[in-house]
């Protein structure tokens, strides 16, 4: 189901979407070129052999070390990734895809990095996707409804970011 | 969902009044916590509502990444705090898959009578709120008497009655007491015979069916799209329960166990002889339905408490011990999904090889289902708000974590 010949399936339905594979992890995964990543679940949704219908999580980790020092021990690049877990109610397996993405957009911090919605596909990622773009900052083109969702909307910064600073101060209340 | 237009009851439909914003929370009695609904309204029939989240916010997912697995325990049971001991489970036996660690048959045992306990005593609130949403306060005593016998014997095994960090990674914290299991199944016996009243006072009850059956219809496609889980998918009728679909590593705390997943197949429930008839109103997805699964889950935990106490008393062994709290984890990570009461829980764990999370997310059934109600909502009556919201059986901890 998740092994090679489903793999080969994709890529002859999208040449070059699909851009690297860890199929002996422990949730086997399947990395995506961000910018084909509604095109990817799309065409899992609606064509693949094995449906997957579900979306059961979405989210980012930021691969950051703010500390120097360790981060000169670190065997990765700073970088975003994305993890969306799918499901499918039918042959009831799941499957992992993942994007890897800039920290920020051209290398200017504030500016966060962008990737296509998937709520086309999914009406449950609306939701999933305003909780990434809240806590860990990743715009998603295309969303109807982009707003924060559970933090304040007058809220800066993104909590879940390696480097994020609690404010000192919000509206009169002490922060830290 | 069937038209307001084409209601009977409803007479004066074509009365067109301007529309009015209610605000609806976060204070409100029947929004199950802090949860704030802003409803567009013409008269008496709500065209849009828009829930507002986050007033409990505490960015769990933070404080998980500044604590190793085992201290971050006590922060899940504060995500379902009516389920505390399914939180537990659902972190504990993550980091487990991420290790690859596999508890003592005896502590696997212990797992499933404590959660399938939990399980019911999150049933018995939700049922009991959902009486109060419609505006019955007596069944809401009745399930609270009985989820306190839950509670006194989780405070005997733990020490704790509402947050019970008592699963941790690795097992469990300790042991049940002596004569435990004796107390365990004296509660069942007695608990047994009160389902016949819980289902005459709501069930059955004309008042209650008017209020829920063919109200709020969530169709099987709408429920898998918006990615609805536990109760609420089951009850539009997808025949889904991670206890028998889920990963190898939690499914085999089930292995040997009988049970039937509770959802309607050609018409009938497991076991249907033995409660009480589907109402002729109803129509599948409906609140009445939900509310009717989770019925049906109590007696089925029953069921499996029964059998997970005899197991655990003729396992061999102990229940181990619990990994140290610096224990480290490999590089990696691993997403488990569990069967809370409340849907499926999903705890994802991402490790660069320290005893501390790189990552860890939760995602909450609750918040899932929650994003359905905009869609259940639109075109029904104010009152029928609270009937909706209620029936998804959500908890605010979970949901802005």
């Amino acid at each position: 189901m998740r092994g090679p010949a489903f793999l080969e399936q994709l890529e002859a339905a999208l040449p070059g979407a699909v851009t690297g594979t860890k199929l002996d992890a422990l949730d086997p995964w399947v990395e995506v070129a961000p910018e084909r990543i509604a095109e990817v679940c799309g065409w899992l949704k609606h064509k693949s052999p094995v449906r997957f219908d579900a979306i059961e999580c979405i989210t980012a980790i930021d691969w950051f070390e703010p500390d120097p020092k360790k981060a000169a021990k670190v065997a990765w690049q700073p970088h975003l990734e994305m993890v969306y877990h799918l499901w499918s109610t039918g042959s009831r397996v799941s499957l992992v895809l993942k994007c890897s993405l800039p920290r920020w957009k051209g290398d200017v911090p504030g500016q966060i990095p962008e990737i296509p919605s998937v709520t086309g596909v999914w009406r449950s990622a609306d939701w999933h996707e305003r909780e990434v773009y809240d806590l860990s900052g990743v715009l998603f083109t295309g969303h109807p409804d982009l707003r924060r969702i559970l933090c304040p909307e007058d809220w800066e910064g993104h909590p879940l970011r390696k480097d994020y600073e609690m404010p000192l101060e919000y509206h009169g209340i002490r922060g830290r | 969902m069937a038209s307001v237009a084409d209601d009977p009851r409803i007479i004066e439909f074509d009365v067109r009044t301007d529309e009015m914003l209610v605000n609806m929370g976060p204070q409100h009695p029947s929004t199950h916590g802090v949860l704030r609904l802003v409803l567009r309204t013409d008269g008496e029939i709500v065209s849009e509502i828009e829930p507002h989240i986050g007033y409990l916010h505490r960015c769990a997912e933070k404080i998980g990444e500044n604590l190793t697995h085992r201290q971050f325990i006590p922060y899940t049971d504060r995500m379902d705090y009516l389920a505390a001991m399914n939180m537990n489970l659902g972190w504990a036996l993550a980091v487990e898959k991420l290790m690859k660690y596999e508890v003592s048959e005896k502590a696997r045992h212990l797992r499933v009578l404590i959660c399938e306990l939990g399980r019911i005593a999150s049933h018995l609130v939700g049922m009991g709120a959902y009486g109060l949403d419609l505006g019955t306060f007596s069944p809401f005593l009745y399930a609270f008497r009985e989820r306190e016998k839950i509670l006194d014997l989780f405070e005997e095994a733990c020490g704790a009655r509402l947050t019970y960090s008592y699963i941790t990674v690795g097992g469990l914290t300790a042991d049940l007491p002596p004569g435990w299991l004796a107390k365990c199944e004296k509660f069942l016996d007695q608990f047994e015979p009160i389902i016949k009243e819980y289902h005459a006072l709501l069930t059955t009850n004309a008042i209650f069916v008017k209020r829920t059956a063919a109200i709020g219809v969530l169709s099987r496609e709408m429920a898998i799209d918006y990615g609805c889980s536990g109760p609420v998918l089951r009850g539009s009728g997808v025949d889904q329960d991670m206890r028998r679909d889920g990963e190898a590593i939690y499914t085999a705390m089930y292995d040997g166990y009988a049970f039937e997943v509770a959802v309607m197949k050609d018409g009938h429930y497991p076991r249907d002889h033995e409660y009480p008839p589907v109402p002729a109103d109803a129509v599948l997805g409906d609140c009445w339905h939900r509310f009717f699964v989770r019925m049906l889950e109590v007696v089925q935990s029953m069921d499996l408490v029964r059998q997970s106490i005899d197991r655990y008393a003729s396992a061999k062994g102990t229940i181990g011990e619990p990994l140290k709290l610096t224990e480290k984890m490999p590089a990696g990570d691993a997403y488990l999904e569990t069967e809370a009461p409340k849907g499926q829980m999903g705890f994802y764990v991402v490790s660069d090889g320290a005893a501390i999370p790189w990552r860890a997310r939760a995602r909450s059934s609750s918040f899932s289902n929650l994003s359905v109600a905009p869609e259940l909502c639109k075109g029904c009556l104010i009152a029928d708000v609270p009937a909706i919201v209620g029936s998804l059986d959500i908890v605010m901890g979970e949901i802005d974590r």
